[in-house]
């Protein structure tokens, strides 16, 4: 499914990404899966959390420059090869993913990307019968 | 030696009936060639009549860098295009140049008064002068060439940059003075100093170095690592150039050519004038220019004048060397920078909100220019997207300012955690 991400630009400053998650942490917000993309200036931090919404106007409140951005989840079994089958659906398709991280809980793994073109590569999960998540699923991990 | 010795070392009442003459005289011409004038001076309810001389210089309307803007790119030109030889231009945001045009007579004015200054800083015909000012639309580069050229020296037009290259041309055809800004001056030194040139085999003997404020603690390193006397020349493109005033072999204020350039001392806060030896902003009255005279053209540069007959035996005025300005304009590489073109800049791009910090420094003697600019809104959230955002703003800086400058993305309400309110120039530079 597609669901809302976080994305927030920090400057590489010592504490900055600490004072993001206890902002969060504060209001009883649930980080379930973060990355961060990162230069020598600045970097980009990407999470999922339990209300997005909520998260956004928290962030945007305390003066982070922050921003919700469509992402497509899919669960997968944890074992070895299931992330490369999930893939090969959509670079198949010849749509580039922009950006991806994946983790694995138990004996269950999950991937958010981001894609060029997010609706057809749904369309691409969807017909070969990927286990696709949504916010709530996800969370419920 | 002194170049124009009739002139320079004029007796001042005879020097001020000269300046007398040639001041109704350009006023006659602007009030009547350029409306811009004519309408000033009719709202002060004056007619050329009541100009009879440098004692009521006073009474005539300022003229400022923003009056330029406003009737760019030729509207206060006092002559038809047909007589403009040549403009060129200060750097700015499109539209918001400074243009200044030269008639022939101002083409050859320009030259004397650089061969002044240059047989002032002790240069002469047998000398082999590099010119490492920039040259092109900033007065710099071709203002020296053509005086050098008047005085008979052999003029290498090297323009700016290239430091490898200058230190070779200056070891390979035994230069003798080099033209360019002082700080760029020790950075040849540093470079010479890096790639163990042996000093002692260079014949420079002397430096001729302006567009930008420098210490006497500077002038002394320079001197001292480069084994030269450094002189000070003075001047800017709306009076004319490099040109305006340079220093004797004394090296005790620079010689203003007043018999072109008559100065005066404001007060930049009420305009008035300031008698003699009062600190204030230097203001030009431009008395011979053809294409563009300016009348009390404000040029926000803060120093004294000194009437006094100097060693050197000119009777012209001197003034200290300029470690102001009385508005916020910057002059970083040589180049003049105001804040708000960065923030036109900015506003023209629309990709960021104008919240910015400029952050001047000299680091290994040349002049850094950094500018955060706060993202306030995540458009995008990719990397690439934002190195893109941060190159394209670079480019721009770049190809309006005409030097380079880092740009930094910062978080939101980065800057204005500097101070209370919006701050935007921080400059750690010591003049």
């Amino acid at each position: 499914m597609i669901i809302k991400q976080l994305s927030v630009f920090l400057e590489n400053k010592t504490g900055r990404l600490t004072e993001v998650l206890t902002a969060l942490g504060a209001e009883k917000i649930n980080v379930k899966a973060l990355t961060v993309a990162d230069t020598s200036d600045f970097g980009i931090l990407r999470m999922i959390v339990s209300d997005p919404e909520r998260a956004l106007h928290l962030l945007r409140e305390k003066g982070f420059s922050v921003n919700l951005t469509d992402v497509i989840s899919i669960a997968t079994p944890c074992e070895a090869g299931s992330f490369a089958k999930a893939l090969a659906l959509i670079s198949e398709k010849n749509i580039s993913i922009e950006y991806l991280y994946g983790f694995s809980i138990g004996q269950k793994a999950a991937i958010v990307l981001r894609a060029e073109d997010a609706q057809s590569a749904l369309e691409a999960l969807k017909s070969s019968k990927m286990d696709l998540l949504n916010a709530e699923e996800l969370n419920n991990l | 030696m002194i170049w124009n010795r009739p002139v320079e070392c004029m007796p001042r009442e005879e020097l001020k009936r000269l300046q007398d003459a040639r001041l109704r005289e350009v006023v006659e011409r602007v009030y009547y060639n350029v409306p811009w004038y004519r309408e000033k001076m009719q709202k002060a309810g004056l007619s050329p009549d009541d100009i009879r001389g440098t004692d009521d210089l006073y009474r005539l309307p300022f003229t400022t860098k923003e009056d330029l803007r406003e009737t760019y790119p030729f509207g206060m030109f006092a002559v038809p295009l047909s007589e403009i030889l040549r403009v060129h231009a200060s750097s700015g945001t499109t539209g918001r140049a400074t243009v200044v045009g030269y008639t022939r007579r101002d083409l050859g004015m320009w030259s004397e008064v650089v061969a002044r200054c240059l047989a002032c800083a002790g240069v002469g015909r047998e000398d082999i002068i590099q010119i490492a000012y920039g040259y092109g639309l900033f007065t710099g580069g071709l203002g020296l060439h053509y005086g050098a050229e008047k005085i008979g020296a052999v003029v290498v037009p090297v323009s700016g940059g290239n430091t490898k290259r200058q230190i070779q041309l200056m070891k390979d055809f035994g230069s003798t003075v080099l033209a360019c800004t002082p700080s760029y001056a020790l950075y040849l030194a540093e470079a010479m100093e890096e790639e163990k040139t042996d000093i002692g085999n260079l014949r420079l003997r002397v430096g001729v170095f302006g567009a930008e404020p420098w210490t006497e603690s500077m002038r002394r390193e320079i001197e001292n690592r480069l084994n030269i006397k450094a002189i000070d020349i003075y001047g800017l493109s709306e009076v004319i150039g490099p040109g305006v005033s340079c220093e004797c072999e004394y090296q005790d204020g620079l010689h203003i050519n007043e018999d072109h350039f008559i100065p005066e001392i404001i007060d930049p806060e009420s305009l008035n004038p300031l008698p003699p030896g009062s600190r204030g902003e230097l203001v030009f009255t431009t008395v011979t220019k053809e294409g563009l005279p300016l009348i009390r053209y404000r040029t926000r540069d803060l120093t004294t004048l000194n009437y006094e007959t100097c060693r050197c035996g000119r009777t012209m005025v001197r003034m200290a060397k300029c470690t102001g300005r009385s508005d916020d304009m910057l002059i970083i590489r040589g180049v003049n920078v105001f804040p708000s073109q960065i923030e036109s800049i900015l506003l023209e791009m629309n990709e960021t909100k104008p919240h910015y910090l400029i952050i001047v420094d000299r680091v290994n003697n040349l002049d850094t220019l950094q500018i955060l600019v706060e993202v306030e809104e995540l458009y995008f959230d990719k990397i690439s997207q934002l190195q893109g955002l941060r190159d394209r703003l670079q480019q721009q800086v770049e190809s309006t300012l005409g030097i380079s400058a880092d740009i930094k993305l910062v978080e939101p309400k980065t800057i204005e955690r500097f101070e209370g309110k919006a701050r935007r120039v921080i400059d750690k530079r010591k003049f």
